[in-house]
């Protein structure tokens, strides 16, 4: 190390950060999803004449809030080196609670709390498991995703849950002014809310610190398995809050409702940069790869490709996007 | 006494207790001929998880195989359509070999890009259904337009039991033998039971998984062909949401999520565990919208019960050496 290096890194500096912060966030993965996202809405816009318009715009956001909402809580589990692949059951159970209180004769206020309720003891479920017993969570919610749906199925059969009150719909299919959904409404501010708590808090520092390595975060006086225990309890929230949402703009529960929904949320979660193997991830991240999956898949709707295919764009953006960088790393060792 | 306190023996005598249940109902379920119908419908299952427990022995995951098993499938179902004249053999072979490619590329992507295989394996899940959507248009192969040997194969009895459980009943014998008397079988437990001591000991743990990939890989192909064969269809969504009950019958069966356990015999019988559920629930009168919820419940107990069994204290080698410190 010369002088004038020596000189350069005094006290305050860390020096593994020796670029510009400009720099630092050009290069990020999260400018890197922005601009695919961009790229994604120009050609969008170019494909289809009926692209940019403000209200297709607008019924473009339906198909990914609800996932998305999922996606925030979700990103800090697996940023703290967990998993939840129940959330899909979850709202599969809440649903169907939320169908019987409704049959019970009760009105919009007791639904929706039944769904966040129902949502939340299945977090608090899986939560236990993990925490208390120290099981592996991917196989834990394994478990409790045939659970949970096998529970609705015992429930509802072949059968399905109608007449939902038509102020209930408020949630799915309002609008709370022009053309911004209560839905979109709902996860930006939830997507406020998870970001402050991850980067701004003690609590956010906590869930990188168990993510990174959740011996030292003990030995550090971070209560490990309380924070886990509090994520998967905000997850099942989130899934019970998503239940309410999509309840409400399908009018209707069936026990297959949001079937597969946990892959895709996991692939949105993945996209946005969060480490699978946890210790590292952000926020603003996801809520990009939120955008980014909600345009793939309405850009290619309009231009008449069917669902499956677009899972295929999905499958294949989720590798690509975490080979690319690596491919390129390789590359550049050579 | 180690022999009675085994996971296999504890499972065999929670199957046999669950028999003794749906017979005191239901007497004709444990007559030979039902248990042999009985092991026939669980053979893929069978076949599926003891692929599924070499991929977890070495510390990974493979959600793909369901996919990989109805595109393989449905590609069998289209070369016997386009040519009826293919023998039966020669699609078994390319049933292999397709299965294989596809665990293939998916080992090669967690070995050489070093990609999670949990990331991997979902991303292949969704683009190997997707592709045979892009194959079909998502039109169904009805049994109509297969050829009698192509759907006769599977269910051809030998000595009382059909070619589909004799084809179980090898893979068993072959994984066995692969895994206690092999260097391959060695190095898979190696590898999950400590990467860096696998390392040092010699053993390429990247090209080990990518090994577990592409025998994962080829028996769920192996077990497209007889599916389809068997069910006499092929659609996008055969055997949707399979991979679960998969890696549910290798939890079952004591394979530990975290690698480094796994016993062939405990991951078949941890599939002729649901195996023997699925089958007995319309029997005993139970609504098959049970079989979702009993089969979640039986994870979560199996893998709580596996994590007691498995918390045994470190031995202490040297007494005087922990004094000393």
């Amino acid at each position: 190390m010369n002088l004038a290096e020596t000189q350069q890194t005094t006290a305050r500096q860390i020096p593994d950060r020796l670029t510009t912060p400009l720099v630092r966030t050009l290069k990020s993965w999260e400018s890197l999803l922005l601009l695919v996202a961009i790229g994604i809405f120009i050609l969008n816009s170019f494909a289809s004449p009926y692209f940019l318009n403000a209200w297709n715009l607008s019924d473009a956001t339906f198909n990914f809030t609800e996932k998305a909402m999922i996606a925030l809580a979700m990103a800090l589990l697996i940023i703290a080196g967990e998993i939840d692949l129940s959330v899909a059951s979850i709202i599969a159970l809440a649903s169907t609670a939320m169908g019987l209180v409704m049959q019970a004769g009760f009105g919009t206020p007791a639904i929706v709390a039944t769904g966040l309720v129902t949502g939340l003891l299945c977090g608090a479920f899986n939560g236990v498991l993990v925490t208390r017993l120290g099981l592996p969570s991917i196989v834990v919610t394994i478990g409790t995703m045939s659970l949970f749906r096998g529970i609705s199925y015992i429930v509802l059969g072949d059968g399905a849950f109608r007449g939902y009150p038509s102020e209930f719909a408020w949630f799915g299919q309002g609008y709370v002014f022009w053309v911004i959904t209560v839905e979109l409404t709902i996860f930006a501010i939830l997507a406020v809310i998870y970001g402050i708590v991850l980067h701004k808090t003690n609590f956010g520092r906590a869930v990188y610190a168990i993510g990174n390595n959740a011996t030292a975060a003990n030995f550090s006086g971070i209560r490990v398995e309380r924070v886990k225990f509090i994520l998967f309890l905000l997850t099942g929230l989130m899934s019970g809050l998503a239940a309410v949402c999509l309840t409400s703009r399908l009018g209707s529960t069936r026990p297959s409702i949001a079937s597969g929904m946990e892959l895709e949320v996991v692939t949105m979660v993945v996209l946005g940069g969060v480490s699978i193997l946890g210790g590292s991830g952000s926020i603003p991240g996801v809520v990009i790869a939120a955008f980014v999956m909600g345009l793939v898949t309405f850009g290619l709707g309009l231009l008449n490709v069917p669902g499956i295919v677009m899972s295929i764009v999905i499958g294949a953006l989720l590798i690509g996007v975490i080979a690319l960088p690596r491919i390129y790393q390789n590359l550049r060792r050579k | 006494m180690t022999q009675l306190k085994s996971r296999e023996a504890i499972l065999v005598g929670a199957i046999l207790l669950l028999l003794a249940l749906v017979a005191s109902r239901f007497p004709g379920f444990v007559t030979p001929s039902n248990l042999l119908a009985v092991f026939t419908d669980t053979a893929p299952l069978i076949i599926l998880a003891l692929g599924q427990m070499v991929v977890i022995l070495t510390r990974s995951i493979d959600l793909s195989v369901a996919a990989n098993l109805a595109l393989t499938g449905m590609v069998c179902a289209l070369i016997n359509v386009s040519f009826p004249g293919v023998p039966v053999p020669v699609l078994v072979a390319l049933a292999l070999g397709l299965g294989a490619l596809m665990g293939a590329i998916n080992g090669f992507l967690v070995w050489k890009l070093t990609i999670p295989p949990i990331v991997v394996t979902l991303g292949t899940m969704t683009i190997f259904r997707g592709i045979i959507f892009l194959l079909t248009d998502g039109s169904w192969v009805n049994s109509h337009q297969m050829s009698a040997a192509f759907k006769a194969f599977p269910r051809e009895t030998i000595f009382g039991l059909p070619i589909l459980g004799w084809i179980a009943v090898i893979v068993t014998l072959i994984l066995g033998l692969v895994m206690s008397r092999t260097t391959l079988g060695r190095a898979f437990f190696a590898v999950g039971g400590n990467p860096h001591a696998a390392v040092y000991t010699g053993i390429n743990v990247g090209r080990t998984q990518f090994l577990s990939f592409v025998i994962s890989g080829m028996l769920a192909g192996l077990t497209g062909y007889l599916w389809v064969a068997r069910y006499a269809v092929a659609f996008v969504d055969i055997a949707g949401g399979f991979e679960l009950d998969v890696v549910a019958a290798c939890v079952i069966g004591g394979v530990s999520i975290a690698g480094g356990i796994a016993t062939v015999g405990g991951a078949v019988l941890g599939a002729l565990f649901l195996g023997i559920i699925k089958n007995a629930l319309p029997v005993i009168d139970v609504s098959p919208f049970w079989q979702l919820a009993i089969s979640g419940a039986a994870i979560i107990i199996a893998v709580t019960f596996n994590s007691r069994a498995g918390r045994s204290k470190g031995r202490v080698i040297l007494k005087s050496a922990e004094h000393a410190q």
